[in-house]
């Protein structure tokens, strides 16, 4: 009973995470800054909604440490498959207004006058 | 002999991963899960040469859980410091692409130094070209290389150069 009160929390702070990552997708200026909400609070956000799932229902630890150990294998990479392809098409990381820089969009220059 | 053992080493692990799904010690799932993983590695398997990489030393094992708990506790922070960000009335970036430096050189190596960058506090590995990695960071904090380096990569180099050398 009390590990069962335990594990909802948790699921319950797991979707808050959720609900942050989402919150940030909408709030964040361009997609890579989209990206980093939408890959980061959400990985957090399963690992504990698992944790409050096995805590509560003992027989599917073995299933939710499959699907965490996946979720972090697969999340950043399709994460890292989607800013890839962005930059490849030519969409700029930097903002207007910050004062930053873009070293791959640098490094491909030099390699296209070369 | 070599191939021999890869093939062993698949095997156990889609085992492991078959026990882990059906969650039970029932005898006729667990020798359906026997038969089927040996079948499925008695297939010709082309990628098998990767596994070279893979040593099983007491020092490796002993670093690869001194990794995961440093890599549980980066995910965490990094967590934490995104949701923060989100929640602030005007958001503190500073966004850009910077690149550094690895010495990794075996495959699964730099698999898991990419991840770990991508899941740790406000970077995104956006490209590998040669020896340098290009990461999207969220407010950039470094003025050049090898000040980038030190920030994003030291951290997790010094246990994967041991666990995958």
């Amino acid at each position: 009973m009390v590990l069962e009160i335990l594990g909802a929390l948790i699921a319950l702070i797991g979707s808050l995470f959720l609900l942050l990552a989402s919150i940030g997708i909408i709030r964040m200026p361009d997609t890579y800054n989209r990206m980093q909400a939408g890959t980061k609070a959400s990985t957090l956000g399963s690992l504990l909604f698992f944790l409050g799932i096995g805590l509560g229902h003992s027989g599917l630890w073995g299933k939710l440490l499959v699907l965490s150990l996946f979720v972090l294998i697969t999340n950043p990479l399709s994460s890292h498959v989607l800013a890839r392809a962005l930059h490849f098409i030519g969409k700029s990381p930097l903002l207007v207004g910050y004062d930053s820089r873009d070293d791959l969009a640098d490094d491909m220059n030099q390699m296209e006058e070369l | 002999m070599k191939s021999i053992f890869y093939r062993l080493t698949v095997w156990i692990l889609l085992l492991v991963v078959w026990l882990l799904l059906i969650s039970s010690i029932q005898l006729q799932e667990v020798i359906a899960g026997v038969v089927i993983s040996l079948l499925i590695v008695l297939m010709p398997l082309p990628n098998l040469s990767v596994f070279r990489y893979i040593r099983y030393t007491p020092k490796r094992i002993l670093y690869s859980i001194i990794f995961l708990g440093v890599f549980l506790w980066e995910v965490f922070k990094s967590n934490i410091d995104v949701a923060l960000r989100v929640i602030k009335p005007i958001i503190p970036i500073r966004p850009g692409i910077v690149k550094v430096k690895t010495h990794l050189t075996s495959p699964f190596g730099r698999l898991a130094l990419a991840n770990a960058i991508t899941l740790t506090p406000g970077t995104i590995t956006v490209d590998i070209i040669d020896e340098y990695l290009y990461i999207h960071w969220i407010s950039v904090e470094a003025e050049d290389v090898d000040q980038a380096t030190e920030k994003i990569v030291s951290n997790f180099e010094k246990y994967l150069e041991v666990i995958f050398g």
